[in-house]
């Protein structure tokens, strides 16, 4: 499904954190929103996923307007995300956290779950088998009876990639999902991202990691101050002077001079 | 896994069953009978409060009211030629149908401000009870007229003094409920109430309906209580507007953390502890309160988690 994000925006305290920030993601490809700490990547996010209410602009899925829906309702639309400040349920353990992400397939009703009728067995053994495939492509089939809250910082961004899997989304938005992760873990989240898009999802993608972005992104989008600055290709941005001078800086302009090489 | 063919919830009613049986071989006289169903009942209550508290996170400090709920209704309605079943079953509906009404809009409080809306809620419930003497006897109130337990035992060819027919009822509502609660804590449902317990946005993300599942836990949760105190009007044969004051709801909460607030065994514990302790400590006469007291600061100071998750932690870390 395509996300399209149209003059979208909110104020704090009378300060623009986003400020009518527009772009297009579509399906089957990476697109990334990059640009400094406090440029409002996050609260993009928060906007598009329903945590802030958006004061401005228009959010559409596939032509849908789906702007002012609650979080819980985006989830039915297609959407699912990670959290840049980790979101997970630390007293469950690692499989229960994923198997919290197939809710909305689970067709058992309040009293077949009281009564633990094979119905709601039945939903739950299902939600199992889901959740245990989506940790081993997470990487995380080892850990899935330990507690989340034993788990390293990189395993529970994985983890929270694993969990929005299961839900069914075509649209995923991640908030640094390869935070915490080293050189190896970085290239498996890597390739699972791109794997992800290839299936034909949305993926929008928040990362630090310029060489990540530069080798899986189809699009980029710079955002500076709560403002988009720049948009285009892999390619475009790195030669974008403006991104380079205003942005990027020397360091970053070598970094993805090095990944280019 | 141990025990995956049976399932939990079958599981904790045979535990909670086995325990019930153990009591009563242990119970040399009515009066331990008595303390005993007083366990049960407490177990049943604070089995609905593990349910909110533990599995959600939300406090409330006015269940007493529907408790009281429960009881009065079972109280009142036979006055007015209704079978002590059928008011029963009227007053756990009533407060089912109250817990939905005012859950919406309190719900989308948190923390203390959910404490103290729930707080004002039982407040009134209680209000009307020591007032309305015409309906409720007032402060002094009022006699249970109705079933007997006897009589269903009889049915079975079973002669039991009536404390020890009331201790098996209140044992086996209480084993039921306990089922019921761990049923859903390993449900689809119970995921959701799991995952609102540790992080309402990532939950929402997910899809869950928080307002809607709070209010589901809240209603179960007001059920438990109601089913608790009209077994108390029946098996003490007499209600006071005590049953839904402000110290009734206090210490059903207390019982819950006590014990441990994420295990229906915790429920268990602190209704027993908090229910038995009292009748031991009695030989302390003017210090009954303080040790009482001095125990439970202990306790939460050493076992924040409450005792059930506490200790099962350190028997857990024990084996290699």
């Amino acid at each position: 499904m395509t996300l399209e994000i149209d003059g979208i925006g909110i104020s704090f305290g009378g300060i623009k954190a986003v400020d009518g920030v527009g772009f297009a993601a579509r399906p089957g490809e990476v697109t990334s929103i990059i640009g400094p700490n406090g440029a409002g990547k996050t609260t993009l996010f928060n906007l598009i996923s329903g945590v802030y209410p958006t004061a401005a602009g228009t959010v559409r899925i596939d032509g849908r307007d789906v702007t002012r829906l609650p979080a819980h309702l985006l989830a039915r639309a297609g959407m699912a995300r990670t959290f840049q400040n980790l979101q997970i349920f630390p007293q469950m353990t690692a499989r229960d956290n994923v198997m919290t992400g197939c809710h909305m397939r689970e067709r058992a009703s309040l009293l077949a779950d009281l009564l633990g009728l094979p119905s709601s067995r039945r939903e739950t053994a299902k939600s199992r088998i889901a959740a245990e495939a989506a940790l081993d492509r997470a990487g995380l089939a080892e850990l899935a009876d330990r507690p989340a809250s034993e788990l390293s910082y990189g395993q529970l961004k994985r983890l929270e990639i694993a969990r929005a899997l299961v839900t069914g989304c075509s649209i995923l938005l991640l908030d640094e999902p390869a935070a915490g992760c080293n050189a190896v873990e970085t290239r498996e989240v890597d390739d699972l991202i791109a794997a992800i898009a290839s299936e034909g999802r949305t993926v929008v993608l928040i990362e630090h990691d310029m060489r990540m972005v530069m080798r899986i992104s189809a699009r980029i989008v710079v955002l500076d101050q709560g403002r988009k600055i720049a948009e285009g290709t892999p390619e475009q941005i790195r030669n974008d002077p403006q991104v380079i001078a205003a942005y990027l800086g020397a360091h970053g302009a070598a970094e993805a001079e090095a990944a280019h090489g | 896994m141990a025990g995956r063919s049976i399932g939990p919830g079958l599981r904790t009613f045979l535990i909670f069953a086995a325990l019930v049986v153990i009591g009563a071989a242990l119970f040399p006289s009515s009066y331990f009978y008595r303390v005993g169903t007083l366990v049960w009942i407490n177990t049943l209550s604070v089995t609905g409060i593990v349910v909110l508290l533990g599995y959600v996170g939300l406090v409330s400090l006015g269940h007493a009211g529907f408790f009281a709920i429960g009881a009065y209704a079972t109280a009142i309605l036979p006055q007015y030629g209704l079978p002590s079943g059928v008011a029963m079953l009227a007053g756990i509906g009533g407060a089912a149908l109250l817990a939905l009404l005012v859950g919406r809009p309190i719900l989308r409080l948190s923390g203390y401000y959910l404490a103290i809306a729930t707080l004002g809620l039982g407040m009134l419930i209680w209000m009307v009870l020591s007032k309305e003497a015409w309906l409720t006897g007032g402060p002094d109130g009022m006699a249970v007229e109705g079933m007997s337990a006897r009589n269903l035992f009889k049915l079975v060819g079973l002669s039991l003094k009536s404390a020890e027919a009331w201790y098996w009822v209140a044992g086996g509502c209480a084993s039921l409920g306990a089922a019921l609660a761990v049923n859903l804590g390993h449900s689809p449902w119970g995921r959701a109430l799991r995952a609102i317990h540790d992080s309402d946005v990532a939950a929402r993300s997910l899809g869950i309906d928080v307002a809607r599942a709070k209010s589901a836990a809240f209603v179960i949760s007001a059920v438990y209580a109601a089913v608790a105190g009209a077994l108390l009007a029946l098996a003490n044969g007499y209600i006071t507007p005590d049953t839904g004051g402000f110290m009734h709801s206090v210490e059903m909460v207390t019982m819950a953390v006590l014990g441990g607030a994420s295990s229906v065994f915790g429920a268990l514990v602190g209704a027993l502890i908090l229910t038995a302790l009292p009748q031991v400590l009695t030989v302390l006469a003017d210090y009954e309160h303080m040790v009482l007291g001095a125990i439970m600061v202990l306790t939460m100071i050493a076992m924040r988690r409450g005792l059930v998750p506490a200790l099962a932690g350190l028997w857990a870390r024990r084996r290699p």
